[in-house]
């Protein structure tokens, strides 16, 4: 596949592997805090071996997914830098949606509904990680007064909820978006989908070739 | 720890009714800090019928003994002297301990179901083979009583002697104190007991002598009969106007089921996406553009 005319590449392996790192403790994030969330959730304390494993393995994960979303943040940050044409791109996105790209201003690596997304996880993971170590009760919450303990519960359970949102978001386009799923598995996207989906990142991959 | 029970109000992180058909009336503790002596009998008794043996500590010089609370000791004596009128020193000793509350934080921060159980009595319990360890009830409690065990990491505090109330006996402290400054029975009694207690107090000079009931907490099942109830907080700190947190009521509230349906609309708005507009492919003319180019 590497020497495939008709492709090019997207993902390195380890910003391909450090992605499935992060999406997997997202996914065991998402389910075990979903325990504490809600009594309607609480079943799914099951597949971690109970409330109590859920209890104690949802922090230690947490740990995992902040080092490894910094891992993604120092990667992409560059790439993912907001520009006046994005504005344009997600007045247009509507349409998109509509299934009518034929306005969409070109984009580049990343659309700027992608770097949208970018900065809300970066916002979501840092109330997490911040909130999360002052709920950590095994550890923490002894030493903050417990108004700041109540208040990082509540931070703690938007943000959480928030950025599962964000995900289904994510998960969902990526597979709206035919294709876009074989980038992040196998690295490489047909010279099609990148012209179609970004042009500008497509030309300036094209140049570099020639 | 809490009883197999057919009298049960509330249940932690439970969204139907819990089992209720027996209903059994209010009861109420009351402690008169005017009777007080500090003598700890109280904390000696708590820990001779819960069975439960401390760690010998460490003094540090003032009466308090333990500190604080902890999974051994539910219940301590706070002492602080304090002087409102120039040369009139007063010891107030306050045994503090579970309020056993009507509206409980701790149950309303609770994650596990039956972790946390009030019974009709107004008891609140920790059952500690449902607790998870999260620590919420510590979180969500007004009077800062829950203590996490560094051993088994489980929540223990007060129950007011469920097991004996539901005996018919009275609580452990309140059969020890050796000078009935700690009564227990039937809420309406307690209070009507206070209101003696209280005139007494007032025809002595204390002025503002008053009961302690809070409203914020839907009132409590341990009262206090206080000389100088317009300055709870020179008791070590009695909250003038405890409350659930607005925090852990929005935390807790109506925030969490809106959340839930409102992530439960996102899949369904993505699904019916997807079935409406179909996917987003790369379109024919660029296909052919490709094509072309190949050959």
């Amino acid at each position: 596949m590497k020497n495939d005319k008709d492709k090019i590449a997207r993902f390195t392996p380890a910003e391909r592997v450090n992605h499935w790192v992060l999406a997997l403790t997202f996914i065991l994030l998402a389910l075990s805090g979903l325990v504490f969330f809600h009594p309607s959730f609480y079943f799914l304390n099951n597949l971690f071996g109970g409330g109590v494993w859920a209890r104690i393995l949802h922090p230690f994960i947490g740990i995992v997914m902040a080092i490894s979303f910094a891992a993604m943040f120092f990667k992409f940050k560059g790439e993912n830098v907001l520009t006046p044409g994005d504005r344009e791109w997600l007045k247009h996105a509507r349409e998109m949606f509509e299934g009518d790209d034929s306005h969409m201003p070109e984009a580049g690596k990343f659309n700027a509904g992608q770097k949208l997304l970018f900065w809300l996880l970066l916002l979501c993971m840092a109330l997490l990680l911040l909130s999360g170590l002052i709920i950590w009760r095994r550890y923490f919450s002894n030493i903050f007064p417990v108004w700041m303990v109540r208040f990082a519960s509540l931070l703690h359970a938007a943000s959480g909820a928030g950025i599962i949102a964000l995900i289904m978001g994510h998960i969902y386009l990526a597979i709206w978006t035919r294709e876009s799923m074989g980038a992040m598995l196998y690295g490489y996207v047909r010279r099609a989908w990148a012209r179609q989906h970004h042009p500008a990142w497509f030309r300036q991959v094209n140049g570099e070739e020639k | 720890m809490a009883l197999q029970s057919l009298d049960i109000k509330r249940r932690s992180a439970t969204t139907t009714p819990p089992p209720g058909v027996r209903k059994s009336p209010e009861v109420a503790k009351l402690i008169d800090i005017s009777k007080c002596i500090g003598c700890k009998a109280c904390q000696t008794a708590c820990m001779e019928w819960n069975d439960l043996r401390d760690d010998i500590g460490k003094t540090t010089g003032i009466y308090d003994n333990p500190r604080d609370l902890d999974e051994n000791n539910w219940t301590v004596m706070r002492f602080s002297e304090v002087e409102l009128e120039r040369g009139k020193l007063e010891w107030l000793i306050r045994k503090d301990g579970c309020m056993h509350c009507g509206d409980p934080g701790c149950l309303k921060a609770c994650p596990a179901p039956g972790a946390v159980i009030q019974y009709s009595n107004g008891i609140v319990d920790f059952h500690e083979e449902s607790c998870i360890g999260c620590g919420y009830c510590i979180t969500g409690c007004p009077f800062d009583i829950p203590r996490i065990s560094k051993k088994d990491a489980k929540a223990y505090k007060c129950t007011l002697c469920s097991d004996r109330v539901s005996a018919g006996v009275e609580p452990a402290c309140v059969k020890t104190c050796p000078t009935g400054a700690i009564t227990f029975g039937a809420k309406e009694e307690i209070i009507h007991h206070a209101n003696g207690r209280i005139a007494d107090l007032k025809g002595r000079g204390f002025a503002n002598a008053g009961i302690y009931d809070p409203e914020g907490v839907g009132k409590t099942h341990v009262m206090y009969v206080l000389q100088h109830a317009d300055k709870p907080g020179i008791y070590s700190n009695l909250p003038e106007n405890p409350g659930i947190s607005p925090m852990v009521s929005l935390w807790k509230g109506a925030a969490k089921p809106l959340a839930s349906l409102a992530l439960g609309a996102v899949a369904a708005g993505a699904f019916f996406h997807y079935v409406t507009k179909g996917a987003n492919e790369v379109s024919e003319e660029i296909e052919k553009e490709f094509e072309n180019e190949k050959r």
